[in-house]
């Protein structure tokens, strides 16, 4: 059987095995991955993201803002009492089917948005009214997600709807281009990370809080000169860390000396400095150490009460700036002053220990921000600023003291404009989140897709941008973190400045979502964790206690924390809440955390229970027949998720026979550790890792098949392969992604040999016949828009058709325009033909004109083809843009052939360009007759170490003659042995190398050559060097420059530089060099002074120094004068030497 | 020297040798001065003598023969000809009047070029440099096909085969377009693709292709879809020579024969004695699998017969297999006679410019 039968599970048999047939191990389980990616698909953060939005946040949020008052009218309210945001509809007024669908707007340059409705209650005179469905803005729609047309259709309906069945979605239509917001790193929030700094002695513990609404503040406790204090940018300057405990209410010493340094004399020892300083500065009380926090804080208030004390003042802070997300409820602060002890703790363990020093860049503690979570953000901005200018019009209305009608809210609602609408389509289409409301400012969040092949789009969802500054010379941040296992791809990151700061997601990774925390604290205090607000220092830091944090704050203690995590884990595998929730322990910091917040990377894993692992044979065979889902897995207990935090706290087998009694949890699949682009390598594992790396960024410029409606797009730019292959070897990777569906490249007979010199430096030799019969072959598209616009003074644009000269002919480069003033489709553009003839009236901007429209004299404003390569007009498009402009889109096709100069690659990150292209009867062959397509020089092999293009040509080599497609999966795959066994049945030699033939002489080799497929990308048109050639070409107008005299920059009067000043060519320093050792003094005189800043000077042979008029003004003497000629910029330097009290004097000889 | 052993396969001097890691004697070495004190200059006699032409298999499609007794540059002239120079016809202008399917002009043009045309060169002219299209050198051929909903089809049904009327355009609706004088000459064998299965493009309802296309003569160095072969190529035959002085062993005999392609080596089921079936030796692949196992060390020597090429050309077009290798021949003679021309002017020092002109 074959090995893509993955594909149809349901089939009877698969490799041989019947259903029935016990499944023994490992071999199986994989099929638990294309389970997981039919269920969560390859840019389920993305959707998940989104989703959570549109479903619960924008709930959340509108329930948080859901009241508007009058300040003029203390009866008016309006309540908003639910909020849902409907389905992608038209926004023409005039459209009877309001369907659309995302394809419609890629061409139309509109929106793929949706409206937001809301549910309102207000007041109007005297009665409560009720309103559903008031529309108060659009939002744009992520392909894919709940919201979208797109979700649960079939192929079938995908294809009426133009869309392409393998699009990952995951991304915004506004105004027609597809835009992504890539996924953010950032350190997670609430959780209190200890720093040091070597070289100041620094040790500090810090915390960002982060709670619902935004508002975002980070705390310290730091040492300073051996003492620690609390530094908040709230309060001027640092509290000692005593003072702020006593104001959070712990006033005895003895308790605060226990709650922070427990039990241990040398913690004890440390910390005795504090009190110290607290009974030095008098502060003994509570109230004491509020007064003198509250001196201290920043007052930051709008409204202009009545002053009040400072305690009150600090006990505001404390209670709601610093260390927001722990909760103060009824002013007890007990909690907050435990976190404020736990931080401190943890600054003394620190100073005493560098390994308590916490890491960074520990991918357990990143978030991921994801379009969702970015998306809340802007809408709770401008969902306030709505509310904020409704308010005001509405008091506008109501202090108008007398109103003919009664006041109705809702009118003035539907008079709010757009404020919403355009708000996200301009955040989205530029980039910019800057919302001053929660202190953000970024810009870039948003990119186009990259359509420049399928696995460029790909690459772009799964891709995760650092927050981290790109010019900062850290290595850390770059590092490939050991616990990337399994969750970012090692391989998948661009060379250069962004190195390691923009990675890309492993290929079985999801991204939480946010998980109500008070369900998850009662569980946890139901299964035996004491309250935290009992607990005395003693106890918090006894022998056998464990703090447990929910989402870093802490909760309580247990006494048994392995006990109480397996109850946990159990309730978790038993479905009882969120499988995204994570529990392990710290045996580090003996704590038990608990995460339900979102953006924490998991994975799914086999759960091991007594050393079996829970999923057996059944389960698998039941996969296969369908009748059992991923979601069943989960539901079942047999595979949980795991967080980066939990993994590492679990005891995971690579494989089944690693099992041991301690195992806790069973890869499904190796191989995932790579993502959706490095799984498109075969063999990777016996590559060199940079290779990787290096085919990862050009398997994204590869150009192939972009998407199944590549030929309805109509794209800026587009790339296709005219006959696209699926690789002989493939991964399986490969058909999880489809990359056998849209693939980019075409497998080549390569034999590695050199040939004609022309292959030196990686570059590639070219079966002419291979070319002529369709390798390698591209197109490119390109798109030329014209907008035929409407002028407020009501005039417009307009096309019209060709002109005939005088002797009634229509021009050659209108030819190709028919009636309508379009190019009629299919027909050849040369250079310089008019495409679209368009003609604007002469007026247009004359906004006092009021005649008759028709009448007004127009001029030409053509679009004209500028390539120097003739095309073909592919489609050409008429539509309506959303404000009523005509909207013409041309798409203009090139066919291209590989030529020299063009860039070719296989998968192993060997890329060359095309050397030379050779008949075909002048390239070798074997005995079969067989003519390579591509000759490969084999020096590029033992620097680079692709062992896995070897064994790719072997695998494929062997896969041609067994008519079977081989399988090169990373960390598997088929094997050499096996390949070779194939070839030797084959009557090949088991190496791989064949006896070829010279077609020049005729005669046979003296080498055997390695002959075999290579699957090779073709035409890597990004920077390849064609299109540099084809771009100087065309510019050498704009470069050509040349100057006898002209004009003379003022200061040094030497020609100035440059072509766009008229500038001279320079005799640089080393031209100079050659004219002196050539000795061709004249030459170099008149270059550099006679045809440069020739000046005539006249200087005193008596003081050295310069006069003029041939008067000396220092000896006041005309006798000893002598004319000289030096250059103007020697002049120069001698005047600005003696204006820096230098003289210089000139010591004058007759030569 | 004409000795015996000159004749004889066993003859070393006529030996490429298939060592492990590398081939030697890759090249002739019967010229003059190479061996000290023999004749090897050329001699149409000896050269008569030695040449000999076997045809081993026809079938309608390909051609094996063996030719025997020339220099590798002789035999490989006659493949690359075959190549790039023996002329075909093709289609190499196209016409789109209509194409309203998902392959685009250019592809579709490409595709009808590759088509292999049934024509006769022979019967044609190839273009002069005019480019002027004659009756003599151009065959016009057109497509017209318009995909239509099939009426009858039954309502499940899946297959676009039945579902539509012409959902696929094959080389079969070229449709031959007579001028001229061309129906007399090509009386009785119609111009046509040689396979009419060829599929060219697919086609929904409502899409509709309607092209003209002129087919001209040209040659594959021009462009591969002129190569009248789809492959010319050559081996070298392939010899084993088994050592007297180191027999294999008869335990090992069944794993030595397996080290060779099927046929080639006999193991006799008494004695477990090997030997070379003689006339199945040329179905040896060369896979040098012998050398990979240590205990056949010696037992064997791989060789190659420099001068024994086996051909295998098949075609792809008008020509009859048989008729390729003398095609090639002719194009052969034509050159030569073209350089003969050459160098009797530059031989009788004419007057002139001293340039000598080569016919194409």
């Amino acid at each position: 059987m074959e090995e893509d039968d993955w594909q149809n599970p349901d089939a009877a048999h698969w490799k041989g095995l019947g259903l029935t047939d016990p499944v023994k191990s490992i071999e199986d389980k994989w099929l638990l991955l294309p389970a997981f990616l039919k269920v969560k698909g390859l840019v389920k953060q993305h959707i998940d993201s989104f989703n959570y939005f549109v479903d619960v946040d924008i709930k959340n949020i509108v329930k948080a803002n859901n009241k508007i008052t009058s300040d003029v009218d203390p009866r008016f309210w309006l309540k908003y009492t639910d909020i849902a945001v409907g389905f992608p509809d038209r926004t023409d007024a005039d459209a009877i089917d309001k369907s659309v669908t995302p394809h419609e707007c890629r061409l139309r340059d509109t929106t793929y948005g949706a409206p937001i409705l809301v549910t309102i209650q207000y007041t109007r005179g005297k009665n409560i009214i009720r309103r559903a469905n008031v529309n108060i803005g659009r939002l744009p729609i992520m392909l894919r997600s709940n919201k979208c047309v797109l979700t649960g259709r079939n192929e079938a309906q995908m294809a009426r709807m133009t869309e392409c069945p393998l699009d990952p979605g995951g991304y915004f239509i506004v105004k027609g281009t597809e835009k992504v917001i890539l996924v953010q790193e950032q350190l997670s929030k609430n959780r209190i990370i200890v720093e040091t700094d070597p070289t100041k002695g620094v040790v500090q513990a810090s915390c960002t809080s982060s709670t619902h609404g935004g508002l975002k503040s980070k705390t310290y406790v730091a040492t300073k000169k051996g003492k620690i204090y609390l530094r908040h940018n709230s309060i001027h300057e640092d509290v000692p860390i005593v003072i702020a405990l006593k104001a959070l209410g712990i006033q005895s010493d003895k308790e605060i000396l226990l709650l922070t340094a427990g039990n241990s004399e040398a913690y004890k020892v440390t910390f005795s400095a504090n009190l110290e300083e607290a009974a030095k500065l008098g502060v003994l009380t509570r109230h004491q150490a509020l007064e003198y926090i509250g001196a201290r804080v920043k007052i930051n208030r709008k409204v202009v009460g009545p002053r009040r004390p400072a305690w009150e003042e600090a006990l505001e802070a404390l209670a709601t700036i610093v260390l927001a997300h722990v909760p103060v409820v009824g002013l007890d602060f007990r909690s907050k002053a435990i976190f404020v002890a736990t931080m401190t703790r943890r600054v003394l363990m620190a100073m005493h220990d560098e390994k308590m020093v916490d890491d960074r860049d520990y991918v357990g503690n990143k978030r991921l921000e994801l379009a969702g979570q970015l998306l809340a953000l802007l809408f709770e901005d401008l969902f306030k600023t709505f509310n904020t200018n409704l308010k005001a019009s509405i008091d506008k209305v109501l202090k108008k003291p007398s109103r003919t009608n009664e006041f109705d809210a809702f009118n003035t609602m539907q008079f709010q404009g757009d404020h919403i609408t355009s708000g996200f389509v301009r955040a989205i289409s530029t980039g910019n989140w800057s919302l001053k409301r929660f202190k953000m400012e970024r810009a870039g969040v948003t990119h186009v897709l990259s359509r420049f092949s399928y696995i460029s789009a790909l690459g772009m969802m799964t891709r995760i941008s650092s927050q981290f500054e790109k010019t900062r010379k850290v290595s850390g941040p770059r590092a490939l973190q050991p616990s990337q296992w399994g969750m970012l791809c090692p391989s998948d990151t661009p060379e250069g400045e962004a190195c390691g700061l923009v990675k890309n997601l492993a290929l079985m990774t999801h991204i939480t979502t946010d998980v109500e925390e008070e369900p998850i604290v009662r569980i946890a205090y139901m299964l035996g964790v004491e309250d935290i607000s009992l607990a005395t220092g003693t106890e918090i830091y006894g022998a056998n206690t464990f703090v447990v944090h929910v989402n870093g704050t802490i909760i309580g203690l247990t006494r048994y924390p392995a006990r109480f995590v397996s109850n946990f884990r159990k309730l978790r595998r038993a479905g009882k809440f969120s499988e995204f929730v994570s529990v392990y322990i710290n045996h580090h910091h003996r704590t038990v955390q608990i995460a339900t917040d979102g953006g924490r990377i998991c994975r799914p894993m086999i759960i091991i229970e007594n050393g079996k692992p829970r999923v057996n044979s059944e389960h698998i065979s039941m996969l296969k027949k369908g009748e059992m889902t991923f979601d069943d897995f989960l539901h079942r207990g047999l595979v949980e998720y795991l967080d980066v935090n939990e993994e590492n706290d679990s005891y995971i087998a690579l494989y089944e026979p690693d099992i041991v009694p301690t195992t806790t949890h069973l890869e499904i699949e190796p191989f995932t550790l790579l993502g959706a682009v490095a799984g498109l390598i075969p063999y990777p594992h016996h590559n060199q890792s940079p290779r990787n790396t290096y085919q990862c960024a050009m398997g994204k410029q590869a150009i192939g098949a972009i998407g199944y409606n590549q030929l309805n797009r109509i794209d800026t730019l587009l790339y296709l392969l005219v006959y696209p292959q699926q690789p002989m070897v493939k991964t399986k990777t490969i058909d999880l992604v489809g990359y056998d569906r849209l693939p980019a490249g075409q497998n080549a007979t390569v034999a590695v040999m050199s040939y004609s010199g022309y292959d030196i430096e990686d570059a590639l030799i070219l079966n002419k016949a291979s070319l002529d019969r369709g390798y390698g072959r591209c197109q490119v598209l390109r798109k030329n828009t014209a907008l035929i616009r409407k002028y407020p003074n009501g005039t417009f644009d307009r096309l019209a058709d060709a002109p005939l000269d005088e002797n009634g002919q229509v021009q050659k480069k209108f030819d190709i325009i028919q009636l309508d003033g379009l190019a009629g489709v299919g027909e050849r553009v040369d250079p310089g033909d008019v495409y679209v003839n368009k003609q604007m009236p002469t007026n247009a901007n004359d906004n006092t004109f009021s005649g008759q429209a028709a009448t007004v004299p127009y001029k030409n404003s053509p679009l004209t083809y500028k390539s120097p390569v003739a095309g073909n007009i592919d489609k050409v498009m008429i539509t309506d843009t959303e404000n009523e402009q005509t909207l013409i889109k041309v798409l203009i096709r090139q066919t291209r052939r590989p030529e020299l100069g063009d860039k070719f690659s296989s998968r192993h990150g060997q890329k060359g360009v095309c050397g030379l292209i050779v008949n075909q009867e002048d390239m070798p062959f074997n005995d079969q007759g067989i003519v390579p397509d591509t000759i490969m020089n084999p020096h590029g092999f033992p620097s680079r170490m692709t062992v896995g293009k070897m064994i790719e040509l072997l695998a494929g080599k062997a896969g041609v003659l067994s008519g079977k497609l081989q399988y090169g999966t990373a960390f598997g795959g088929s094997k050499v042995e096996d390949m070779s066994r194939i070839l030797i049945e084959n009557g090949f030699s088991y190496s791989g190398k064949d006896m070829l033939t010279s077609g020049i002489t005729g005669e046979p080799m003296e080498a055997y050559v390695y002959f075999g497929p290579i699957y090779y990308q073709v035409g890597i048109l990004l920077h390849s060097p064609r299109l540099r050639h084809i771009r100087t070409e065309h510019m050498v107008m704009d470069k050509m420059h040349a100057r006898a005299r002209g004009p003379r920059a003022t200061l040094t009067r030497q020609p100035t530089e440059g072509r766009s000043r008229e500038g001279g060519l320079r005799l640089g320093e080393m031209e100079r060099d050659c004219l002196i050792g050539y000795g061709a003094t004249q030459l170099l005189l008149e270059r550099l002074m006679i045809s440069s800043d020739q000046f005539e000077v006249n200087a005193c042979e008596e003081c050295g120094l310069m006069g003029y008029n041939g008067w000396c003004t220092y000896c006041k003497s005309s006798k000893k004068m002598a004319q000289l000629t030096i250059p103007y910029a020697a002049k120069l330097l001698f005047q600005e030497l003696m204006a820096m009290n230098v003289v210089p004097r000139l010591v004058l000889d007759d030569a | 020297m004409a000795s015996t052993s000159a004749h004889s396969l066993y003859d070393p001097r006529r030996h490429v040798r298939v060592d492990p890691e590398r081939v030697r004697d890759v090249s002739s070495t019967d010229f003059p001065g190479y061996w000290p004190d023999e004749d090897h200059s050329w001699n149409l006699e000896k050269f008569k003598e030695r040449l000999r032409v076997t045809v081993t298999r026809v079938s309608n499609r390909s051609i094996e023969f063996d030719m025997v007794g020339v220099d590798a540059s002789i035999a490989n002239a006659f493949r690359r000809i075959l190549i790039a120079e023996v002329p075909t016809v093709c289609i190499e202008n196209v016409y789109v009047h209509d194409n309203t399917s998902v392959m685009v002009d250019e592809v579709f043009a490409h595709r009808l070029g590759m088509i292999p045309l049934n024509v006769d060169p022979a019967l044609m002219e190839m273009r002069d440099s005019t480019g002027q299209a004659t009756d003599r050198n151009t065959l016009v051929f057109r497509v017209n096909v318009t995909c239509t909903r099939n009426k009858s089809s039954p309502k499940d049904e899946t297959d676009p085969a039945v579902l539509y009327h012409d959902a696929e355009v094959l080389s079969s609706h070229l449709k031959w377009e007579p001028a001229g004088e061309q129906e007399a000459v090509f009386e009785g064998k119609p111009p046509a693709p040689t396979n009419p299965d060829i599929v060219l493009m697919k086609l929904r309802p409502g899409q509709e292709v309607d092209i003209e296309m002129h087919a001209v003569k040209g040659v594959g160095k021009d462009h591969a879809k002129f190569s009248p072969v789809a492959t010319a190529s050559y081996r070298i035959l392939p010899l084993i020579v088994l050592n007297p002085e180191k027999p294999v062993p008869p335990h090992l005999a069944a794993k030595f024969q397996k080290c060779f392609s099927p046929g080639v080596i006999d193991v006799d089921p008494q004695t477990q004695e090997v030997s070379v079936n003689e006339g199945n030796m040329r179905k040896e692949t060369m896979s040098r699998e012998v050398h990979r196992h240590p205990e056949f060390k010696g037992c064997v020597e791989l060789k190659r017969v420099r001068d024994y090429f086996l051909f295998n050309i098949e075609s792809e077009g008008a020509y009859t297999p048989e008729r390729l290798f003398p095609e090639s021949i002719k194009v052969m003679r034509e050159k030569i006679a073209n350089i003969r021309k050459a160098a009797q002017v530059l031989s009788s020092e004419s007057q002139g410019t001293g340039d000598v002109e080569m016919g194409g």
